[in-house]
């Protein structure tokens, strides 16, 4: 396998971070970078290191050509998942702030403990941190409930405290979105998962509209939704198939409309990518207080009932008017 | 019984294995002898979506109008609200259907 980096695999062209890697040798894998400087998404660190755990850190390897882009994969904790060490010595700074490098989570109380220590470690206030811990319990739980993944999940955070904007990479590598959901829903293909995934009311636990007990299907759909109601970028990746929405232009004076249909929401879906056995979710969120937070809440909760409201419809018996 | 929400989560609800364990242990046993049950937020800025259908879902659908009688929320931050408002809509959107 090898997996390339460039210098700007940001989740707005995504795609070329995609379709550049190769997938098909699971012996062993790869990742390199020429380029003489790095900022990736997380997203990418996260896609890396899940794969490096998953062929083991004995086959897995960095090689890049440049000192700093070795360095920044280092400070982004991508070495700690390969048989390779960085090769420039280096003085460490404190992360604290900027970032939280990749970190693999397998239990629940590994999620307990890395939510609670998100805010202190990125300088965020208790009403910034609110949508972040939202985030990232429902994605990192996701992970440990449905992914069937023996390393867990791999999450890094990006924080880029200037434009107060948040980006985050999940990875794992599980069962894939189209065998996760094949139990109880029939996803056609992998694009099909994810668009099933996204949708509100549909969980891979249950047929029930409501879910069961322990699960409701709504959690990627509220996730996405924060995402879009903040008018940034969210992608998935799952299989041979990519869902990236769009940002909804901050031009728009009233604020974004939450659909059922993640296909109505404006985005681009890829099919044909290399085949990805796990599920990527990469996103940015800009973070605000928690009015702004609550006022999010409030038009997910009107925009959920219209969306079960409208699938029981769906599912009322039609009578003949002759 | 009042359940301090703060003892079991720390300041955020987010950990569905404990939220599971609350129902079971102290919410669902308490509203069989009919007990009235007070979930106390404070202390807690905010609970994601899985965590409060975990906890009180399967309350809802098998005590029904009992549980809106007996089980209320108290000191709950704006984002809490929000939350526990959502699960609970489409929750009796979706017993409504079933009849």
């Amino acid at each position: 396998m090898k997996i390339t980096f460039s210098n700007v695999d940001q989740l707005k062209s995504f795609n070329y971070f995609l379709r550049t890697n190769e997938l098909f040798d699971s012996s062993n894998l790869e990742i390199v970078s020429e380029t003489n400087w790095m900022n990736i998404h997380p997203a990418c660190i996260s896609f890396a290191a899940a794969i490096a755990a998953e062929i083991g850190k004995e086959n897995s390897h960095i090689k890049v050509r440049n000192e700093q882009a070795a360095i920044y994969l280092d400070r982004m904790g991508l070495y700690d998942f390969v048989n390779d060490i960085c090769p420039v010595p280096y003085m460490k700074h404190e992360e604290a702030g900027r970032f939280i490098p990749v970190t693999k989570i397998k239990t629940e109380s590994e999620q307990s403990q890395f939510i609670a220590d998100l805010h202190p470690i990125l300088h965020l206030t208790v009403d910034q941190a609110e949508v972040i811990k939202y985030v990232l319990g429902e994605l990192i739980r996701n992970v440990i409930e449905h992914s069937e993944a023996k390393n867990g999940a791999f999450v890094t955070v990006q924080y880029v405290a200037r434009k107060k904007k948040l980006s985050v990479g999940i990875c794992d590598t599980g069962v894939g979105l189209r065998a996760s959901l094949e139990r109880y829903h029939m996803p056609v293909d992998d694009l099909d998962a994810i668009r099933l995934a996204l949708t509100p009311g549909v969980s891979g636990t249950t047929l029930r509209s409501g879910g069961t007990g322990d699960n409701a299907g709504a959690g990627l759909y509220i996730v996405k939704s924060i995402v879009k109601m903040a008018r940034n970028y969210f992608v998935v990746y799952s299989g041979d198939s990519a869902y990236k929405m769009h940002k909804y232009d901050k031009r728009v004076k009233y604020g974004p409309r939450l659909n059922e249909d993640p296909f109505v929401d404006k985005h681009t879906a890829y099919d044909g990518l290399p085949n990805f056995g796990g599920t990527l979710i990469g996103l940015d969120i800009n973070l605000g207080n928690e009015e702004e937070f609550s006022r999010t809440l409030e038009k997910i909760k009107v925009s959920y009932s219209q969306a079960i409201r409208a699938r029981k419809k769906r599912h009322y018996k039609e009578i003949k008017f002759e | 019984m009042i359940i301090k929400m703060l003892d079991y989560v720390g300041d955020y609800g987010e950990n569905k294995d404990i939220a599971r364990r609350l129902r079971i242990k102290e919410i669902m046993p308490a509203l069989l002898d009919g007990e009235v049950v007070i979930l106390d937020f404070d202390g807690v800025s905010g609970a994601t979506q899985s965590f409060i259908h975990a906890l009180i879902v399967m309350p809802m659908r098998e005590f029904g109008d009992k549980f809106f009688e007996l089980v209320s929320f108290r000191n709950c931050s704006a984002t809490i609200k929000q939350v526990v408002q959502i699960v609970s809509e489409y929750t009796q959107e979706g017993m409504a259907s079933e009849g």
